[in-house]
């Protein structure tokens, strides 16, 4: 919440305006959709699994360093791949129009330990219809870290920048945990809770899977190369969630992002959900490559904007998403790579002290606080 | 050990190996037709019969367990990017030698599969398969006399017939708008030629379309014979009054290719078929809303149209998507999205 709203210029009328020239920008995309889409992700798909297969081969013999060097980029690749471009955006329904049962959001298992089903629910419910409301959005500072001047100050949040750094190490793991809001239901009552439960076992299940596959099986068919191929399949895991980790703090984390008090959605137009989207997110600029690597969520505006179209589109949507931030005055935030992962380290550096207060208080931020 | 136990343990083991994804995933990538894969076909040839018909040689996977001459096969095709499922008659006799099947397409106005097929898809592109269904095949036992009834792209079962199995005593009745446009004509005449056949087109833009009662006079002895027709539904209905009429309906078996043919208007009738619910429900309320308002069990996620929460089975109907205004129309596996779309017309929702 800054004290100085960036939207106090734009009125009613215009805001709903807005509204219906970005929805004029999704029945575009909707209406040109088709074969070369469904040609993208196949290919995307079939080189991760490719990928993946082939490295996992040279990883069978990791012992020679050339081997375990090789493997471990390539699996570290595949890992990524799957996550950000294919996983994600499946999950998103971004591919549930070409009714391939095995490309769909109901169907898609990724290389993660949170069950698809469950982060559907906190990701694309949660996130994204609350994107950056405070006490709405867990998100934002992921239920650990303060992340606006406004949150009150605690002497835990002196530690925020090490708690934010092992969470970027064992990411999927943190997701997972905050999937199942960990925190709020480990109190005694609702341990018990048997939906709780059983979402906790689902999880189980699927760490018990990974951790067999990545750990036990593949190092024990490398057999003289277990513990090289052990060590491979750590780093790759480790690479990918640093790596997811910074492409998702560039989201909502940068200097420049706006967040919002839970009574200001109240009521919200169609209009106002858009602009909320587009000053609640930050993207990152760069070339190609490094859009595919991230998913497309450097495009996170974008992806803000319209969840459900194909990832391979955003680039072309960005151009005109731009030009309406430029006529409404608005400010996009974007960057490149190392610039917004350093924007947004800062701002948890400067949250873990203790700020003045803001110029504009607001009356039940405290009680939110709690409920967050 | 038996050898099945064996087999599954390994099968576990990679499946082990290949998690969160099948051992399937990966197969695919390289043999697709295997034994074992989820049932698809090659594209290997599309050959014209007619301005607006063609047939597709087919190789299907190695799962494929054959046809009889007459059934139809529901084959899943991409087109622009979207899965269709359609039902086409198998055109191939079931002992053809090279393992391939095919299937004869009619292009009809505004069919998005159909056009397809015959006009834009190239050798090597992979389908879906079912295996073959349908139960408009002859009997083990050859009948003596047989009048094949057809018109337009209903022959195409019936070649089916005729390729695969020599009878004495067979009559065919067949109505196309002009000559050119009978499917396997030249084929058809090499039958007559060689008196295997005996024929009789009916050029419905020049004779009209063909009044039942003509057939005294186009098959004397049609209530001896056993019949199967294929065509429009006005020409089975007529049929099957004719052949009730005089008793002998029995010796009727009918194919008929659509059988419901979906209109899509403004709100309607709301089954809820797990449930068993029935409602009304207007063009512009939500399903999702409409369901839980008739207290049936909904998932529902962000109630605007982003998070693919509430994706159910539309079993039957069209529904609107009320942000763009398309329709869309029951198949299988369609799924639709309840917080974001209203009824077009009775619909039945799998909740």
């Amino acid at each position: 919440m800054t004290a100085i709203d960036p939207t106090a210029h734009l009125t009613a009328e215009q805001i709903e305006e807005l509204g219906r020239e970005l929805d004029a920008i999704r029945d575009e995309v909707i209406a040109d959709r088709g074969e070369k889409d469904a040609a993208y992700i196949r290919k995307v798909i079939s080189v991760q699994r490719t990928l993946e297969l082939a490295s996992r081969g040279v990883l069978l013999f990791s012992i020679f360093p050339p081997a375990w060097l090789l493997g471990t980029a390539g699996l570290s690749v595949a890992k990524i791949m799957d996550n950000m471009e294919i996983g994600h955006n499946v999950l998103h329904g971004q591919w549930d129009w070409m009714r391939d049962p095995k490309i769909h959001s109901t169907t898609w298992e990724w290389d993660h330990v949170s069950p698809s089903e469950q982060w559907k629910h906190s990701h694309n419910e949660l996130h994204h219809t609350y994107t950056n409301v405070i006490g709405k959005d867990n998100d934002l500072g992921y239920g650990i870290m303060r992340v606006d001047e406004d949150q009150k100050w605690h002497p835990f949040h002196l530690g925020q920048p090490l708690w934010n750094f092992i969470n970027a190490c064992f990411f999927e793991y943190g997701i997972a945990a905050y999937d199942l809001e960990l925190g709020k239901n480990l109190h005694k009552r609702r341990r018990k809770d048997p939906e709780f439960r059983a979402r906790a076992k689902a999880v189980g299940r699927k760490i018990r899977k990974q951790v067999l596959k990545d750990y036990v099986i593949h190092p024990l068919l490398s057999g003289p190369s277990f513990l090289t191929t052990l060590a491979a399949t750590f780093t790759a895991n480790v690479v990918r969630n640093l790596w997811s980790h910074s492409v998702i703090m560039c989201g909502h984390f940068p200097e420049g992002v706006q967040v919002f008090e839970r009574r200001s959605i109240k009521g919200e137009t169609r209009g106002q959900w858009y602009l909320r989207q587009m000053m609640g997110s930050a993207n990152i600029s760069g070339s190609k490559a490094m859009h595919f690597m991230t998913g497309n969520l450097s495009h996170q505006i974008e992806h803000h904007l319209f969840p459900d179209l194909p990832s391979n589109r955003y680039a072309e949507v960005a151009v005109k998403v731009r030009a309406l931030f430029q006529k409404y005055e608005l400010e996009y935030v974007t960057g490149p790579l190392p610039k917004q992962v350093f924007s947004a380290w800062h701002k948890v550096f400067r949250l873990s002290l203790p700020n003045k207060k803001p110029k504009v208080k607001t009356p039940d931020r405290e009680q939110e606080l709690v409920a967050a | 050990m038996t050898s099945t136990a064996l087999r599954s343990r390994a099968w576990k083991l990679l499946e082990m190996v290949t998690t969160p994804l099948l051992p399937s995933d990966y197969l695919d990538l390289v043999r697709p037709l295997r034994t074992g894969a989820d049932l698809r076909g090659r594209i290997e040839a599309v050959h014209p019969e007619t301005r607006d018909a063609a047939t597709v040689v087919i190789r299907p996977g190695r799962g494929w367990r054959g046809h009889t001459a007459g059934q139809y096969v529901r084959i899943g095709v991409d087109v622009d990017g979207v899965r269709l499922w359609r039902a086409y008659s198998l055109t191939s006799p079931a002992n053809r030698q090279d393992g391939r099947v095919t299937i004869t397409v009619k292009a009809i106005p505004d069919g998005k599969v159909s056009n397809h097929l015959v006009r834009r898809a190239k050798p090597g592109t992979l389908i879906q398969l079912d295996q073959a269904t349908g139960d408009f095949v002859l009997p083990q036992a050859k009948p003596a006399k047989v009048l094949y009834l057809t018109a337009g792209s209903g022959i195409t079962p019936v070649m089916g017939m005729l390729r695969d199995t020599e009878l004495d005593d067979v009559v065919m009745v067949h109505c196309a708008p002009q000559p050119q446009d009978v499917i396997f004509r030249d084929e058809l005449h090499g039958l007559v030629a060689d008196k295997k056949l005996r024929l009789t087109e009916v050029h419905t833009d020049t004779d009209g379309m063909l009044d039942i009662a003509r057939l005294d006079e186009l098959v004397p002895d049609w209530t001896e014979r056993e019949t199967w027709a294929c065509g429009p539904a006005g020409l089975l209905d007529a049929a099957e009054e004719h052949w009730t009429e005089q008793g002998i309906q029995e010796r009727l078996h009918t194919e008929r290719f659509r059988p419901g043919i979906v209109v899509a208007g403004d709100g309607g009738e709301v089954t809820f078929s797990a449930t068993g619910k029935t409602v009304d429900a207007d063009g512009a309320t939500p399903l999702l809303d409409i369901g839980e308002e008739a207290g049936v069990l909904m998932p529902s996620g962000c109630r605007m149209g982003i998070c693919f929460g509430c994706v159910t089975p539309l079993k039957a109907g069209a529904i609107r998507d009320l942000r763009t205004g398309e329709i869309t129309e029951a198949e299988p596996g369609v799924l639709i999205q309840t917080c974001v779309s209203a009824a077009a017309g009775p619909c039945d929702i799998e909740r």
